[in-house]
């Protein structure tokens, strides 16, 4: 109860803050909108020309691209802490986070908050809402309820690669970039379906870094296409896999070397 | 309160690598060299006691204090504050001690003091009643009143520190690390600090565990010193005894009645001389005070004239220069 009510005013202070320059932050979320508006674009143009990718349809893609935008919009607006964090370590100031009776991974979480990232947030929501209304998915409480443990799962998933990103800068530093292009690549990848991908690579993003179970697996589950059991545990790998990345952060911080000066 | 025992720590300095398979490599390689900054140490410091631990730039205080306040873990050796272990119970540590780093504030940045000083409240939990006698306090002692609901990034050195020893001091901690708390700062800012914290430390029994390159923090505020120098132990024990150690000479400064060309006298070497005021220095096993000033009456006519014990900075450079005679002449290390 206490961590909530001082993470909700932290979250008030951040909001505050970025509110201050108004301007610039309404112009920025409508730049963002207008970005995610065109990047949905390129993908109908797409589909303008051959009509399906490998057996799925615009607006099973559409599912696709919906869900992995909003775990990604999600995962940008709370763990932001997280990728600005090489810049607390280089600088020291974790030494702050430190001497706090806080924890380490609450305080990351809490330092941060990216409102902006709402423009994306409502672009995935609305493409989402528009596929779904175009499909025909009959939208029992079973499927609903999944599709909501998919979200949460995929915003685990990307809070996740974060989380590692920022654990591998108490030792190394601009590793930040590396884990970027697991994120940002990803999130372009995802927007696909993964059968259009080679199997080494289908492989890799399924057991090593579990990006399939963001969105693919779940809207095979969703559109009808499988019901296997690899398919209805997807939801979970996310929160699984953020777990896993807990526990490295943990590992990670007893390895914090703080600066000299 | 404090135990410290043997404790090192050594720092290993990762070999960068540029570019993009350079980050990459870094995640894995294992290149590195080794600083020691902490070696084999142990103290204890009892509660209500205050500390100065000196040494020069590089000597490891810095790092000694982070393993005390729990954002290093040590390589080997142990620590206890308060009974905690800082890096394993960190968060319970953290609810006991209060910290300052002289060159880094606490605060945040964007934010006005009072509104920083509130967040701490919600953090540590402190009862409003609490956190209102001691802000009262603070505003009275170090008078923060007149940037109260300044944003902490326009603060002038001297009103951040003040700023940042409030904050540290808002839950009632029972020891206090302080990092140079008065680096940078004017006289009047580091007397009015150096007020506060004896006050603090004698009202709440507070324990204070203070570095320092300013020896008139510790001649006014410590009774205890402990010297590191090079990652190690040098001496551990009062400020007097060490003066005692160490004063084996003494310096005479005597002012002329006139501008004698030659004013030399036997075993006293001249440090000092301007016009008709020399400075000498002399070893009370050679000569005493009284027939040396008894010879320089024979000779000369004089105004004035003064024994002096060389101050702490003297003495300690001399600690520093010549550790390993210290070494020979004290039983403590
Ligand atoms: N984070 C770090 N990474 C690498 N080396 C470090 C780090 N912190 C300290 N060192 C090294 O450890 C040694 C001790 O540093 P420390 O900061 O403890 O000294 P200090 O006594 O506080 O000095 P100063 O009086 O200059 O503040 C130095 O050689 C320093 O270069
Ligand atoms: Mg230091």
């Amino acid at each position: 109860m206490h961590h909530l009510s001082l993470y909700l005013h932290f979250v008030k202070l951040r909001i505050r803050a970025q509110m201050e320059y108004r301007l610039s932050f309404l112009f920025e979320l409508f730049a963002q909108s207008c970005i995610a508006v065109i990047d949905f674009f390129m993908i109908a143009i797409l589909f303008a020309r051959f009509k399906q990718l490998a057996g799925w349809t615009l607006w099973e893609v559409g599912l696709l691209y919906g869900m992995i935008g909003i775990c990604f919009a999600f995962a940008e607006m709370f763990a932001r802490g997280f990728d600005l964090f090489q810049d607390n370590v280089v600088r020291g100031e974790f030494d702050t986070m430190l001497i706090r009776p806080l924890d380490t991974f609450y305080q990351v979480f809490a330092h941060q908050f990216l409102l902006r990232r709402l423009g994306r947030l409502v672009q995935a929501i609305v493409v989402l809402l528009i596929a779904s209304s175009q499909l025909a998915v009959s939208w029992t409480f079973a499927k609903v309820a999944y599709l909501l443990v998919a979200l949460v799962g995929g915003t685990c998933f990307f809070i996740a690669l974060a989380v590692i990103g920022a654990t591998t800068c108490f030792w190394t530093v601009h590793s930040i970039e590396l884990i970027n292009i697991f994120t940002h690549g990803g999130l372009f990848m995802g927007s696909y379906p993964f059968s259009i991908y080679r199997q080494w690579f289908r492989h890799f993003f399924t057991f090593v870094i579990p990006l399939a179970c963001v969105n693919y697996f779940p809207s095979l589950f969703l559109l009808g296409k499988s019901a296997s059991v690899g398919v209805l545990i997807a939801p979970f790998v996310g929160c699984v896999f953020l777990g896993v990345a807990m526990l490295f952060w943990r590992w990670g911080v007893l390895r914090y070397q703080s600066t000299g000066h | 309160m404090i135990e410290v025992r043997n404790l090192s720590k050594s720092f290993k300095i990762y070999h960068h690598r540029k570019g993009f398979w350079g980050t990459f490599a870094n995640l894995f390689s294992r290149k590195h060299r080794i600083v020691q900054a902490v070696d084999n140490v142990s103290f204890t410091v009892t509660r209500g006691e205050m500390v100065g631990y000196l040494g020069p730039n590089g000597a490891g205080k810095s790092t000694t204090i982070k393993m005390l306040t729990g954002i290093l873990v040590p390589s080997s050796g142990s620590v206890t504050v308060n009974g905690y272990i800082p890096h394993r119970q960190r968060k319970e540590n953290a609810k006991r001690i209060g910290v300052v780093f002289g060159q880094r504030s606490h605060l945040w940045f964007d934010l006005p003091v009072q509104e920083s000083f509130e967040l701490l409240r919600r953090i540590y939990r402190i009862p409003q009643e609490q956190y209102r006698r001691n802000v009262a306090m603070f505003d009275e002692l170090l008078e923060l009143g007149a940037f109260f609901q300044t944003p902490v990034r326009q603060l002038s050195l001297g009103q951040r520190m003040r700023a940042d020893i409030g904050a540290a001091l808002l839950h009632n901690p029972d020891v206090l690390f302080l990092d140079e708390p008065t680096i940078g700062l004017d006289v009047v800012a580091k007397s009015r600090i150096r007020q506060f914290i004896a006050q603090i430390n004698t009202e709440r029994q507070v324990t204070v565990v203070l570095t320092t390159h300013d020896l008139d923090d510790v001649e006014k505020l410590c009774n205890r010193v402990i010297l590191i120098d090079d990652a190690r132990l040098l001496f551990d024990g009062e400020l007097a005894t060490l003066r005692r150690m160490l004063s084996k000479e003494r310096l005479l400064s005597v002012d002329y009645a006139e501008d004698y060309p030659d004013v030399r006298v036997p075993h006293a070497q001249i440090t000092h001389r301007e016009g008709t005021r020399v400075q000498y220095r002399f070893s009370p096993e050679k000569i005493r005070a009284a027939e040396l000033i008894g010879t320089i009456l024979q000779k000369f006519r004089i105004v004035d004239i003064a024994v002096q014990e060389p101050d702490i900075e003297e003495l300690i450079k001399t600690v520093y220069e010549d550790n390993l005679i210290l070494r020979k002449t004290s039983k403590i290390i």
